[in-house]
């Protein structure tokens, strides 16, 4: 594995490994501060981002690795014109591996196609999120002990939801996982995703948008923010109000285990008093995020 | 009934749909080939009533990859001392470059014109494309 720029490069087994490894890194993360020492990986982040590019950077320093790079495209020579491809030729000069988000899909295959260090995608507009996905699964395997036989519910914004998307598409891969989707029907899934992984893969699905009736059913809720950064003027006006709220009312009739999950960052979507309620993992994904970045950075430097 | 001489060696592609073979002789890149290349449009045809054909002459080795996107009632002989000397068989090619173009507004090839248009084979019964950099299907 040279590059991560879709969760589906990364075979069932290099996932199950990368979580092993995050779990060591978890549980004695001293043994880890000087893996990366004289290493340097490169964020190019063309668009904003806090804690993806804070949860790397914060994995390259407990690596005892260096960072260098840019925060948003106005600091980057591609205000001045410069293309992706020449950025990644440029910038594989200067660092170890590359991390790099861009607002346009299939931005950092070009990167790949063009650096001659290992490349990661952490988000290609609306495309793919292969690392937030990669937190997803070990937080996944963190509360359930497994990565099958549960019955996940995706809630919110799936057009735009990347991380949904990316998430789905491994998922299709692991047996007896049941799919449903609650979202108003302008934000329902895009038809490549529903395409390309579900029906292939033949998953039980359903589509709705009474988030209330499936509840119970649910062992994981997977809650999203509406991306309105990425909606029409259309889209806009008709989404303002999220129907879509979680609250401690709603999740009375849940299951006691239920794993309640949410990329962050939340804007309105999970209500505060549900934060310290047990079945609130989302906090948790943040920590496991840095310590899945920390394999994924150890396994592309190929360092044991 | 028209009718064109035999080619003494070269590449005929036959069974091309009527007013296609223009079409097929551009993709192909024929024009930057300088090999004498004749392409005949309507002409008769017993399975296909009327068809195109395109007799490029003095050439064996060039990509036909495209034909089998184009049309998969194309059939590609190998001429050599003006007989059949092979029958290519067509069939899907893996992926494409610089056929399709990407329709997603979203997707870095919007905004990057250099860079090839790239489509890989997703699902060969529907002949299905998807774009290798943002998985849009074509």
């Amino acid at each position: 594995m040279k590059n991560l720029i879709d969760i589906l490069d990364l075979s069932l087994d290099e996932i199950f490994d990368l979580i092993q490894t995050a779990i060591k890194i978890k549980d004695n993360p001293v043994n880890y501060l000087e893996k990366c020492k004289h290493k340097k990986m490169a964020t190019l982040f063309f668009e904003p981002s806090t804690r993806t590019r804070l949860s790397f950077e914060a994995a390259m320093y407990e690596l005892g690795g260096n960072v260098i790079g840019f925060s948003e495209a106005q600091s980057s020579s591609s205000s001045k014109g410069e293309s992706v491809a020449d950025t990644a030729r440029v910038v594989s000069c200067y660092s170890d591996i590359i991390v790099m988000r861009h607002p346009k899909e299939g931005a950092p295959v070009v990167a790949s196609m063009n650096a001659s260090v290992p490349v990661i995608n952490a988000g290609d507009g609306g495309h793919n999120h292969p690392t937030q996905t990669l937190t997803d699964l070990l937080t996944i395997y963190l509360e359930k002990r497994r990565l099958d036989s549960f019955t996940i519910g995706f809630c919110g914004d799936l057009k735009f939801g990347r991380t949904v998307h990316s998430l789905i598409s491994t998922l299709c891969r692991h047996k007896n996982v049941k799919m449903i989707f609650v979202s108003p029907e302008h934000l329902r899934l895009p038809g490549y995703a529903v395409l390309n992984y579900i029906d292939k893969n033949h998953i039980e699905y359903v589509e709705t948008n009474d988030l209330d009736s499936i509840i119970p059913k649910l062992d994981i809720l997977y809650m999203t923010r509406l991306q309105r950064e990425r909606f029409s003027n259309i889209q806009c006006s008709s989404s303002m109000d999220n129907p879509y709220i979680l609250t401690l009312d709603r999740l009375k009739n849940a299951k006691k285990d239920l794993c309640v999950m949410h990329p962050l960052p939340r804007v309105n979507e999970i209500e505060r008093l549900v934060d310290s309620d047990s079945r609130a993992c989302y906090f948790k994904q943040v920590l496991n995020g840095k310590y899945i970045r920390m394999a994924l950075i150890l396994k592309l430097l190929e360092i044991e | 009934m028209c009718r064109t001489k035999r080619i003494e060696n070269g590449i005929v592609i036959d069974h091309v749909s009527p007013g296609k073979g223009l079409e097929l002789y551009n993709l192909l890149k024929l024009n930057h080939t300088d090999c004498p290349t004749i392409i005949i449009k309507n002409v008769d045809s017993r399975k296909m009533g009327k068809k195109d054909m395109i007799k490029i002459c003095d050439i064996e080795h060039i990509n036909l990859d495209i034909i089998g996107y184009f049309s998969s009632d194309i059939t590609v002989n190998i001429i050599q001392n003006q007989k059949i000397s092979k029958i290519r068989n067509i069939d899907l090619p893996e992926y494409i470059k610089n056929v399709l173009y990407c329709k997603n507004i979203n997707c870095i090839t919007s905004v990057e014109p250099e860079i090839d248009h790239i489509f890989k084979l997703v699902n060969r019964k529907n002949k299905k494309y998807a774009c290798v950099y943002c998985d849009n299907i074509e």
